[in-house]
């Protein structure tokens, strides 16, 4: 029943990630260009790593497409089951904390009291600059 | 008949049969001899055995604190236990001591269980065979049953004794084998999509999922905060009530959960008859890939309850169909989000890089998560893409309140309680399971436990009789939100009913697990 899912036409020649231009799917819905992937990989800060996991990101997506076939007009996206109530708020006072040391524990690099992070503002490098796929 | 039960071993507590260390003694040492099933990542051996030193000095004042005093429970390890490693199965929180309790832990802490350790899961709770985490998969205590094995005897395909052991579902499998083997008389489970019910239904236990809003989230590690709840696998539905009694309630560090007031505890009735309820059977549910003798099950139960007087109505759930791809595009968005807050700075995992934040973040995140986590980031990603973000995100919202409506109609429509499958059939080995991808079995598995994720309502696997190769098959009550205890009512009377055989673990059997399957406690264990 599954391997109806293999997107048509959708798989990626072989060579380099620059190869991962996908043919227009015929609804004209999602493709997964080598610009949607790089996009994807910097926001979600985790990389496919692998073709198997490209195809598997299509094969997502086109079952994902079957909801198109939901008549939703008129309907309100819902955010919470619990929509129809009011969200409980506590009164606005300090009832614990104080525990920098118990927090500081289970970072990896800290000094004195602050947690150590590496420079920012530098952005991974583009994905010509990378080498294609190093865990496939 | 069904193994002892919490209810039964409290009152042998609160009598002075046995003490609370004793007990903690057999549970340790059925956890050690149950170490193949690999349902346990971390045994809490000495704090369990504090505990219990614990309990034992308040029984002796005659000061027990409730039903859970000196009961050992184990806990999921996606709840977060003070100054215990919790690792969600994964590399990323591999060594991570949270520095506090999740609500429903301490919950239990304060009535005085003991907790004997985390048990293991899918990584990050994501799957439906508790296969996918670092440290392994977990083996259904089931196959090594007298059960199973003697069934499988008389078949001569049957191979080596073990290379052919199952799987027991998932993701809150541990708990399910903690439990199904003895070594704990509850444990907790989580359920975003079916985690507690599946494992329950495949290794012959109760298991509830509860309202969402009615148990704390707090320091349950969220995979879907609209639809996780922790979850409660017993071996029968009493206990659960117990356990459920303790954690029920609202917690202000969780602000979803609900401040109505709530019949506590949660004393079960008796049903006398069930001639007043209206029993539903919706329709869509019965799919082709539903294994004959599952639903073969599902129609005898629904004739039990016709024929004891109740009324049994088919209903229509219309978006029944579309409810798992709606599941697949929230689940995987909000999963995104939760899991950007892993980058190795403050706990976890933290990779060797330090050339920029973002690459240290990068190769953290891959070193830290395993496939399944990445791709179920990578996809929520693209849905939540600007350019994607009406057509698949918003759209799955809307699909999902028209999924919920659907259950809103059906009880409308007189109906007290659903009676489903809780899955497609018994539990498939292990070899034949990891055949297809885990976003595959998850898809199909799920099938009749997620929507009632994606609506609130709470849910319960029971276990109802054994296949013909002698494993546990359940089936699933759905209720109306926020009526958990009528749920649970009903799902009690028709335990009775069906009379589940317990497992029987002849290979495990000495003076331990006899002496906790016996209901005699008190003549076996001063026999020692």
């Amino acid at each position: 029943m599954w391997s109806r899912l293999v997107s048509l036409g959708l798989r990626a020649p072989v060579g380099g990630r620059q190869g991962f231009t996908s043919k227009v799917d015929p609804q004209g819905s999602s493709r997964i260009t080598a610009q949607v992937i790089e996009h994807l990989e910097r926001l979600a800060l985790v990389d496919f790593g692998s073709r198997e996991a490209v195809a598997r990101l299509e094969k997502a997506i086109a079952f994902a497409d079957r909801l198109r076939a939901v008549d939703t007009d008129g309907v309100e996206p819902m955010e919470s089951v619990l929509e129809d109530r009011c969200l409980y708020l506590r009164s606005d006072n300090v009832v614990e904390g104080n525990c920098a040391d118990e927090l500081l524990q289970n970072s990896h690099r800290v000094v004195e009291e602050y947690f150590v992070a590496p420079p920012g503002n530098i952005s991974l490098p583009k994905l010509d600059e990378q080498e294609p796929f190093p865990h496939s | 008949q069904s193994g002892s039960s919490l209810r039964i071993v409290s009152a042998a507590l609160k009598q002075g049969q046995i003490t609370p260390t004793e007990l903690c003694q057999k549970c340790l040492s059925l956890i050690k001899k149950t170490k193949f099933l690999n349902a346990y990542i971390t045994v809490s051996e000495e704090v369990a055995l504090k505990q219990a030193e614990e309990s034992e000095k308040r029984y002796k004042n005659g000061q027990s604190l409730g039903d859970l005093d000196g009961i050992p429970v184990a806990v999921k390890d996606n709840f977060s236990t003070s100054g215990i490693e919790t690792t969600c199965a994964s590399n990323m929180l591999k060594g991570y001591i949270p520095p506090y309790n999740a609500t429903v832990v301490q919950k239990l802490l304060d009535q005085g269980a003991l907790l004997m350790g985390k048990t293991n899961l899918d990584e990050f709770a994501m799957g439906s065979g508790s296969t996918d985490g670092v440290f392994g998969p977990v083996k259904n205590p089931w196959s090594y049953s007298k059960q199973y094995r003697e069934k499988r005897k008389q078949n001569p395909h049957s191979k080596n004794e073990d290379s052919d052991w199952l799987i027991t579902g998932g993701s809150s499998g541990g708990s399910a084998a903690a439990v199904s083997a003895f070594t704990c008389y509850a444990a907790l489970g989580s359920d975003t999509g079916g985690s507690t019910r599946n494992p329950a239904a495949h290794c012959g236990l109760v298991g509830f999922k509860p309202s969402y809003g009615l148990v704390s989230r707090h320091g349950l590690i969220p995979l879907v905060n609209s639809m996780d709840v922790p979850g409660i696998l017993t071996r029968c539905v009493d206990d659960a009530a117990i356990v459920l009694g303790a954690l029920a309630g609202p917690d202000p560090k969780d602000s979803t959960t609900v401040h109505d007031p709530i019949n506590k505890p949660f004393m079960l009735p008796s049903l006398a008859d069930v001639s007043k309820l209206c029993i539903g059977i919706p329709k869509e549910y019965l799919v082709p890939e539903l294994s004959s003798e599952v639903q073969s099950l599902w129609s005898k139960a629904a004739d039990l309850f016709e024929s004891e007087g109740a009324k049994v109505l088919e209903v229509s759930l219309p978006h029944t169909s579309y409810s798992i791809v709606c599941y697949h595009v929230l689940c995987t968005s909000e999963v995104a989000s939760n899991m950007a807050r892993f980058d190795g700075l403050q706990y976890g995992h933290r990779c060797d890089i330090d050339v920029s934040t973002e690459a240290m973040y990068a190769a953290t995140r891959r070193e830290g998560f395993n496939d399944v986590v990445r791709g179920r980031i990578l996809s929520g990603n693209f849905f939540l893409l600007k350019e994607n973000y009406e057509n698949y995100f918003v759209k799955a919202q809307k699909v999902r309140r028209l999924i919920a409506n659907d259950f809103v109609n059906a009880f409308n429509s007189g109906v007290d309680v659903l009676l489903t499958p809780t899955t497609l059939s018994e539990a498939v080995p292990y070899l034949e399971f990891i055949k297809e991808d885990n976003r595959t079995r998850s898809a199909q598995d799920d099938i009749f436990t997620q929507a009632v994720n994606m609506a609130g309502l709470p849910a319960v696997s029971i276990p109802v009789a054994l296949s013909n190769q002698g494993l546990p098959i359940g089936l699933q009550f759905i209720g109306r939100a926020f009526c958990d205890q009528q749920l649970l009512t009903v799902a009690k009377w028709f335990e009775k009913q069906v009379q589940f055989p317990g497992i029987q673990l002849q290979e495990l059997t000495d003076d331990c697990s006899a002496v906790l399957e016996n209901e005699k406690l008190a003549s076996v264990s001063l026999k020692q």
